[in-house]
């Protein structure tokens, strides 16, 4: 029941902004091509913010405290988490779902931004833009240390209301996806019990 | 050497195995159109490639990953990479029977001018000159002529002792190493010396993506599934198959408003 309530009201939620979208003054293609460039300037931002704590020389504690603040930022954390959660989100609480999001946001800040030690010393550059289905993709570079330069695409969209990131594809590599597979096989080895699954995460 | 390419920043290097290729007759198929990505990625081998899987993690503990430990603190970073070098130089014959056989002739040139410089003034390959002059070669093998050539990438296999990998490439694998051009022509204490070098950079590349390696095969709540996903989509990205076509996408703005 309640579920039912709260997914109608997402639903609602989602319609209106498209028909927000829709009938916003302005042709659609000219917004279209402006919001290449929005989504191209947001991920100049995020880029740029890396760079600057990749390259900060802090400490490995610190910089993953403000990868995590970044990753909030700029990334739809709250979509991310519901889809990488999957069909076991459909019969959550939402208590359940926004501890488990914020459970996520940490777990995630601090694996990967480990894996960001192999970005210190090196940049990513932004390249090209496009349009892709409902959502943007804009092209950059990872030039890393005594390696040859490496291709990463994030996948942006506005459907959330703001312009934010929901994906992250190295090299060809679905950053959601793998979140998917992880937590998948984390929430199966605890049975299916989301708290304890949020509790893992916590701990992990 | 089991998972020696795979990292976080070179997954792409993904078992481009470095020895191959020879004088087939070059059947002018190129111009196969690259064969359609199965909708959902089957993977009827699961319950033996996980074994495999179980039997290769042991031996990365065991052997690989502690061998790669010993040969990192042995040898000084620039004899390491004077090893890869030497790695990458003695497979850039079979690249260029490769990319022949992929009707790639731009690949084949830019391959053999490398070979030639890295092998001259990058003495024997221990230097690598030419990625300083811009050319940084088209690695390959028989895996990709048979993908050029329409084969489809079959199902998920992991190999004792490298990896993960498909039918189609585990049959490249094997003739990226018997028919490897170096095989024909290098004397016996020659192709014996190759193969060390082979071994060492594979463990060089265990050592120096160690953190990557690790956390996908130890820090993993399956290992096996990661490895999967990494390893196909990976495969699938070097090959050219674009991510539009990746069955496995979902948007998750669709997940949550759509249905």
């Amino acid at each position: 029941m309640a579920n039912d309530l709260s997914r109608r009201r997402v639903l609602g939620l989602g319609l209106a902004a498209g028909a927000a979208i829709c009938l916003a003054p302005g042709l659609p293609r000219a917004v279209w091509a402006l919001d290449v460039g929005q989504a191209r300037g947001l991920i100049d931002d995020v880029v740029n913010e890396i760079n600057r704590v990749i390259n900060s020389g802090e400490s490995e504690a610190a910089m993953l405290t403000q990868f995590e603040a970044l990753f909030v930022r700029y990334a739809d954390v709250p979509v991310i988490a519901r889809s990488v959660l999957g069909p076991a989100g459909r019969q959550a609480s939402p208590e359940q779902i926004s501890g488990f999001t914020t459970a996520f946001q940490g777990y995630i800040s601090r694996r990967y931004g480990r894996r960001f030690r192999e970005f210190i010393g090196g940049r990513i550059e932004v390249g090209d833009a496009r349009a892709v289905k409902s959502y943007y993709e804009v092209i950059t570079t990872a030039f890393l240390q005594g390696e040859s330069p490496f291709e990463v695409r994030f996948h942006v969209s506005d459907k959330s209301g703001r312009l934010l990131f929901f994906n992250i594809i190295i090299e060809g590599v679905n950053m959601l996806a793998s979140a998917r597979t992880e937590i998948g096989a984390m929430l199966d080895r605890q049975g299916g019990n989301l708290d304890a699954l949020i509790a893992e995460l916590q701990r992990t | 050497m089991a998972f020696s390419d795979l990292s976080f920043s070179a997954v792409r290097r993904c078992l481009t195995p470095l020895i191959s290729a020879a004088g087939l007759t070059c059947v002018a198929v190129a111009g196969c159109s690259a064969p359609p990505l199965p909708a959902v990625t089957p993977d009827p081998y699961e319950a033996r490639n996980r074994s495999v899987h179980g039997f290769n993690k042991t031996l990365d503990q065991t052997v690989v990953r502690p061998s790669a430990f010993g040969y990192g603190g042995v040898a000084p970073g620039p004899l390491r990479s004077g090893i890869q070098n030497i790695s990458l130089n003695l497979g850039l014959p079979s690249d260029i029977v490769n990319s022949l056989l992929q009707a790639r002739p731009g690949a084949a040139l830019e391959n053999t001018v490398r070979l030639a410089v890295n092998t001259t003034i990058g003495i024997g390959g221990v230097f690598d000159p030419a990625t300083a002059m811009g050319i940084e070669g088209e690695p390959t093998g028989y895996g990709e002529t048979l993908h050029v050539w329409g084969m489809a990438e079959g199902n998920y296999v992991e190999v004792p002792l490298i990896g993960p990998s498909t039918d189609r490439d585990a049959l490249g694998l094997v003739m990226d190493i018997f028919l490897d051009p170096l095989r024909f022509t290098l004397p016996t204490v020659e192709a014996n010396v190759s193969t060390g070098v082979q071994i060492l950079a594979g463990l060089g590349r265990r050592y120096r993506y160690s953190d990557t390696i690790d956390s996908i095969l130890y820090d993993s709540a399956d290992s096996y599934a990661q490895l999967k996903l990494l390893y196909l989509q990976n495969r699938r990205f070097q090959l050219g198959q674009t991510v539009e076509n990746d069955a496995d996408f979902v948007d998750p703005y669709e997940d949550i408003y759509g249905q």
